[in-house]
């Protein structure tokens, strides 16, 4: 008998079953549902249901970060929509304006954990797979649903295995590992798949950077994506967990449905073209194509090692376009106020934001005039996505974001190293 | 004798949701004639003013892909889609027509063999499509997804659920 993948375990212990195959489909309840600025809208469809009240509230997380501060009236009856439904229901979990991005705070919170089913109302759900979680977005009515009744169907999906070896240069991230995956198997090569990462890369990485790898994969089309959680992950979870947990990993003889192996020791900085977080080629194609402005956040790159790499590119330099800098969570913020990381990139004429998705999807703090571009650390960059169509926004790993920002043009942070 | 006949609209491969239901009108409309009136917008303008409750969509690769926006199986289902087969659909696109009450149907081919405006029959009792001439399989859905699509929908369906939980 075959062995089973990352996925397989993850659902048959969120559907209380003692195995589960790829196309198999369950009810699963999962550990923790969590929603956003979306609460609102999502309340209005969880009336229709007529539902008595929220089966869980002790499973369910809101954050309010898509637009914080709010920037208009409306947006502030929305935060003040959610407010009274999280009072009204008893939500466990609630993190008001300025505490963070959801996938950012949820893992700081210790609210999801190795082994666990993670459902978010939001497409960057696979971002849990870092923690060696089970993480998949579902759409809004779904979210309703789970409110309601505390579970919901979802097919195991088939597994892709993405083997990473060597470990990449200085200046070369996770992010570019992400985005060169991209570029080679194109936005739907993980789709409707279960993304399971191994190789000796992953333990060279951080825990910081290892988020971003399940992040992006979410443009890839992947239903979820998974990192064997190793002793650092788990010691990173035992300092917050509060449940009790099981890792789980994939057995040696699992099935996958294809297999990838990338080296990337030879890797040089990547960027996204605008259009697609597909449309990849090397920095040094697009070096010198000049940027209005820069952007280092989100959920993909809005933790301490990136706001340190960036203050590592501008100690002692001036930017040449505004650098907008906004940290992913309150947590990232204090410690990067503490150990002189923001002094830096202030120091260097940077524009700090509350901590939030800012300017990512074009809600604000940020919004490019049209024809200008931006340079960002984001992960996506869809026609429009920063508010205006003629915005053109390259992606790429902080470094390279900094590098830019001095240069006034996509630049080789190697080049600004010591 | 349940099949019954419905007129085809035929797209490509990777049609995303944007051009299905536009972005810009994602938060200001929710009456569905409206959602209807700007079905395809993008893509396709001939079909809200000439589909017919009844006609189904028969698309190639990815249909969906892009933003998990609901409004894009609601305005097509609004318009009176019962029906969108695909060679493949987009993860979030497949949940969200079954959790809307529409019939996603994968079948790699079917694009190939029909041309716009091609009558096909379709027999959902029967788990058959007819179509060129040809007779297809419907792949079977799970029971239980198959019961989110008979009640109407993920709504409707918890809608009977906790009605009946209420009643004496
Ligand atoms: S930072 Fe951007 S991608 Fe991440 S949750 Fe916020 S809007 Fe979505």
């Amino acid at each position: 008998m075959a062995g089973r993948t990352f996925a397989e375990k993850a659902l048959a212990r969120a559907a209380g079953l003692p195995d589960a195959r790829a196309g198999d489909i369950l009810d699963v309840t999962p550990d923790l549902v969590f929603s956003h600025d979306n609460s609102a809208a999502i309340r209005r469809i969880f009336a229709q249901t007529g539902a008595p009240g929220v089966r869980f509230p002790d499973r369910v997380a809101i954050t309010l970060d898509h637009a914080v501060p709010a920037p208009t009236t409306r947006h502030a009856e929305n935060h003040a929509a959610i407010r009274e439904w999280v009072r009204a229901q008893g939500i466990a979990h609630f993190f008001e304006v300025g505490r963070g991005i959801c996938h950012q705070v949820i893992g700081e919170e210790g609210l999801a954990l190795p082994g666990e089913t993670i459902l978010g109302a939001d497409s960057h759900t696979t971002h849990f797979g870092w923690l060696g979680a089970f993480g998949a977005g579902v759409g809004r009515s779904e979210m309703a649903a789970l409110w309601a009744t505390g579970e919901l169907w979802l097919r195991v999906p088939e597994a892709m295995r993405i083997t990473l070896s060597g470990v990449p240069a200085p200046g070369v991230t996770a992010k570019d590992i992400s985005l060169r995956i991209l570029g080679d198997l194109r936005a739907d090569g993980g789709l409707y798949r279960s993304v399971e990462f191994a190789g000796d890369t992953l333990g060279a990485l951080s825990l910081d950077a290892r988020a971003t790898l399940p992040n992006m994969m979410a443009e890839f089309g992947a239903k979820n994506a998974y990192l064997p959680p190793d002793r650092a992950v788990l010691d990173y979870v035992d300092a917050r967990a509060r449940r009790p947990y099981t890792p789980l990993y994939p057995d040696d003889d699992a099935e996958y449905a294809v297999e990838v192996a990338l080296d990337v020791a030879a890797l040089e900085p990547q960027i996204a073209l605008p259009g697609s977080p597909a449309n990849v080629v090397p920095l040094s194609e697009v070096a010198g194509q000049p940027v209005q402005q820069a952007f280092l956040g989100t959920c993909t790159n809005g933790r301490l090692e990136d706001l340190r790499a960036a203050a590592d590119v501008l100690r002692g330099r001036r930017v040449r376009v505004r650098l907008i800098v906004i940290p992913a969570s309150a947590a990232v913020f204090e410690a990067a106020a503490t150990d002189g990381t923001l002094a830096a990139l202030v120091a260097a004429g940077a524009a700090i934001g509350t901590p939030g998705c800012g300017p990512c999807m074009g809600n604000h703090l940020g919004i490019p005039a049209p024809d200008e571009a931006t340079i960002s650390s984001a992960n996506r960059n869809f026609r429009g996505r920063m508010g205006t169509p003629d915005a053109p926004i390259y992606l790429a790993n902080p470094w390279v974001v900094a590098a830019s920002a001095a240069a006034g043009q996509i630049a080789d942070p190697r080049e600004f190293l010591p | 004798m349940t099949a019954t006949l419905h007129r085809c609209w035929v797209y490509g491969d990777d049609v995303n949701t944007d051009v299905i239901f536009p972005g810009k009108y994602t938060y200001t409309i929710t009456d569905p004639a409206e959602l209807a009136a700007h079905a395809l917008e993008d893509l396709d303008p001939a079909f809200a003013e000439q589909v017919r409750p009844g006609d189904v969509i028969v698309a190639g690769r990815n249909w969906g892909c892009g933003s998990s926006r609901e409004q894009a199986v609601g305005a097509l289902k609004a318009a009176g889609v019962p029906v969108i087969i695909a060679a493949s659909f987009s993860r979030i696109y497949f949940r969200n027509c079954i959790n809307q009450g529409l019939l996603p149907v994968a079948l790699p081919t079917l694009r190939d063999l029909v041309r716009a405006g091609d009558t096909i029959q379709i027999d959902r009792a029967a788990g058959q499509i007819v179509a060129a001439g040809r007779t297809f399989a419907i792949p079977p859905l799970s029971p239980s997804v198959q019961a989110i699509l008979d009640a109407g929908g993920l709504i409707p369906m918890l809608r009977a659920r906790f009605a009946g939980e209420r009643a004496p």
